[in-house]
């Protein structure tokens, strides 16, 4: 697609003559240049729509849901879909909303797909930045430890880990914290550690910039888009983790509403007949997933301006 | 290259001795037990029993020291909840099989597959193909297998055929073993092939194409070569030094199993077990899976450096890639 487009900006460039105003306008910053890029893509922009969309429905639950996520009634235990116009999407085996369900699971996916990320970033960013600018010991010391870290694959020591602290939001919020900020270190520590070699980072060093400054003015804007990318990227993974150890029966903890749990007690051999209960949260799953990896991919050709030629 | 691969081995060994410590420490900083405390209704008594039976009625740094000593001799212990209580070697030793029998056929059905999308994707660039494998290799990467695994079994598990225990295709070598192909292995298969196909897919299309642009092919063509020969002696070789790296370490990831795949389709292999173990708190039988799996990595991203060397001289271990 990246290719596509860059051919047709190319010939209408050559179409025609530039002329001077125009040329002033090509000016633009780079998130801006790359924020344009993004909006033309449109793959990326359903995905983004779509997780707008289900940040709507996570932030205002309480408001549109028509039931509360944890009212069980058993006068309507376990009614199919499009059958009762009280519960659109039919009730569960111990009769609450499922579409109360549904929009809460995304409040769930929601809340750990976006916290997760943030701190995981803001640990493996700093230690990976340090380690990858300062060398020496600390180098040394975070490289060992990534290494132990990855030689267990995360799920399974995030499901070891669960099964010590136990099932629940917060311990899973630990437990992916613990695991996740292995990957932002790496990278973060190899953007670093190719980037102090530069000579613009010789050039500031030579005019007599701090380290604070070289790092957080100089290396730190030049290494932004790949961790942005690999942030966005890392939301649909954690998603995903706590999806899976839900549905292992290891995440979050009843009542509180996450879709994997729901595919989890979907699955068995009622799914003949209550096939809402397993179908719905996991085409949520699939749909949520997707949106954010593509508006990952979208971010990706938008900001890496090398690879797109 | 010697050097490197023993200085590498020695280093796993570090890797392997700090996971099982923390693994170890971890398992035991938290009260409770195999036995559920109680809850399954054992009398103090014989709580105390079991106990002083698998040795934790000693203090954890102890039985830390004695669990190392008789991992050098190659004991990992009884399993705690295993009927029979087996140790635990033997009963992965029967259990793995089962696992690697369908991580076999993963692996064949992805990698034949995703070399074949990838590679058609890549000569037919921008075509129809390229759209409908570029489609399905970002399903693949990005659906999570037990989400595939419930549509399947929504889709296809309850009627008569796939995934119908019993129905053979190949039957089995020796009397009253499991047969080697049966309707049986299809769902699994190819719910766990779908990831690495699409990952495979994916990097076979990046490296071709990245490949058939190179300068050597344009000379080639003006040579006179025939397409075939062009693919075959300058593009396919070119193309497969990249991929190595990334190939290699889905092999161990597919022998080692799925926890959702056979969770989801109830396969007696080694993911289910960690589940179980790790459900019922087995600790020998989590320390044994724990390394296992940390072995397997470890050696498989060795034998990923030391390969990449062997297919491009250009690049040598331990120092720096030379500019080409």
């Amino acid at each position: 697609m990246a290719g596509h487009e860059t051919a047709l900006e190319a010939k209408n460039l050559a179409g025609k003559p530039i002329s001077f105003d125009e040329a002033q306008i090509t000016r633009r910053s780079l998130w801006l240049d790359a924020a344009r890029r993004f909006s033309r893509n449109r793959l990326a922009m359903v995905g983004l729509g779509i997780v707008l969309f289900l940040l709507f429905l996570a932030v205002f639950a309480n408001v549109i849901s028509p039931y509360p996520y944890d009212k069980a009634d058993f006068s309507v235990v376990s009614i199919l879909p499009f059958t009762n116009p009280n519960h659109p999407l039919g009730t569960d085996r111990i009769g609450r909303d499922y579409l109360t369900r549904l929009i809460f699971g995304a409040r769930t996916s929601m809340y750990l797909g976006l916290l997760v990320p943030v701190i995981t970033f803001s640990i493996g960013v700093t230690l990976g930045a340090l380690a990858g600018y300062m060398g020496g010991i600390f180098d040394f010391i975070v490289q060992r430890v990534v290494e132990i870290g990855t030689a267990v694959p995360v799920l399974l020591f995030a499901l070891m880990l669960l099964s010590i602290f136990g099932a629940g939001i917060n311990n899973v919020i630990i437990v992916l914290c613990i695991t996740g900020w292995i990957g932002p270190a790496r990278l973060a520590r190899a953007q670093f550690l190719s980037m102090r070699e530069r000579e613009f980072i010789t050039a500031a060093r030579a005019i007599g910039a701090t380290d604070r400054n070289i790092i957080l003015s100089h290396i730190l804007p030049n290494a932004l888009s790949p961790l942005l990318i690999a942030f966005t990227f890392s939301v649909p993974g954690v998603i995903f983790a706590e999806a899976g150890l839900s549905f292992l029966g290891l995440g979050i903890a009843e009542p509180t509403a996450s879709w994997g749990q729901m595919v989890n007690s979907g699955v068995g051999n009622t799914i003949r007949v209550y096939w809402h209960l397993a179908l719905l949260p996991t085409i949520l799953v699939a749909v949520t997933m997707l949106s954010f990896s593509f508006v990952g991919d979208g971010m990706q050709e938008a900001l890496d301006v090398t690879r797109s030629q | 290259m010697t050097g490197y691969i023993i200085r590498r081995l020695i280093s796993l060994i570090f890797v392997l001795l700090a996971v099982a410590t923390i693994v170890f420490f971890l398992m035991n900083a938290v009260p409770g037990g195999p036995w559920g405390y109680g809850e399954r209704g054992h009398s103090p008594e014989a709580l105390e029993n079991l106990k002083v039976r698998y040795g934790l009625d000693k203090p954890v740094g102890e039985r830390y020291l004695t669990y190392l000593g008789n991992v050098l001799r190659l004991d990992f212990g009884e399993s705690f909840s295993v009927a029979g209580n087996p140790p635990v070697l033997q009963h992965i030793v029967r259990v793995w099989p089962v696992t690697m029998h369908v991580g076999l056929y993963t692996i064949l059905v992805a990698f034949s597959l995703g070399l074949l999308m990838g590679i058609t994707a890549a000569y037919y660039r921008n075509s129809w193909i390229d759209n409908v494998v570029t489609f399905v290799a970002t399903m693949g990467v990005t659906l999570p297998s037990f989400i595939i695994a419930t549509w399947f079994l929504f889709i296809f598990g309850y009627q008569n055929g796939w995934g119908q225990p019993g129905k053979w295709i190949i039957g089995p070598i020796t009397e009253n073993g499991n047969a080697l192909l049966s309707w049986d292995y299809f769902l699994p298969v190819i719910t766990y092939a779908l990831g690495p196909m699409a990952i495979i897919a994916r990097y076979t299309r990046a490296s071709f194409t990245d490949a058939m642009n190179a300068d050597y092919i344009r000379t080639a063509r003006a040579k006179g070569l025939t397409e075939r020969a062009i693919m075959i002696g300058h593009v396919f070789r070119n193309a497969l030094i990249p991929m190595v790296t990334v190939l290699l370490p889905t092999i161990p990831d597919l022998l080692t199993g799925s926890l959702f795949i056979e969770v989801v389709y109830g396969i007696p292999g080694l993911g289910k077990f960690f589940v179980t173990s790790i459900f019922s708190r087995d600790y020998p039988m989590i320390m044994a899976l724990v390394l296992l799996i940390a072995l397997l990595w470890g050696l498989t991203y060795l034998v990923t450096d030391v390969l990449y060397t062997v297919i491009d001289p250009r690049i040598r271990v331990g120092g720096r890639v030379r500019s080409a």
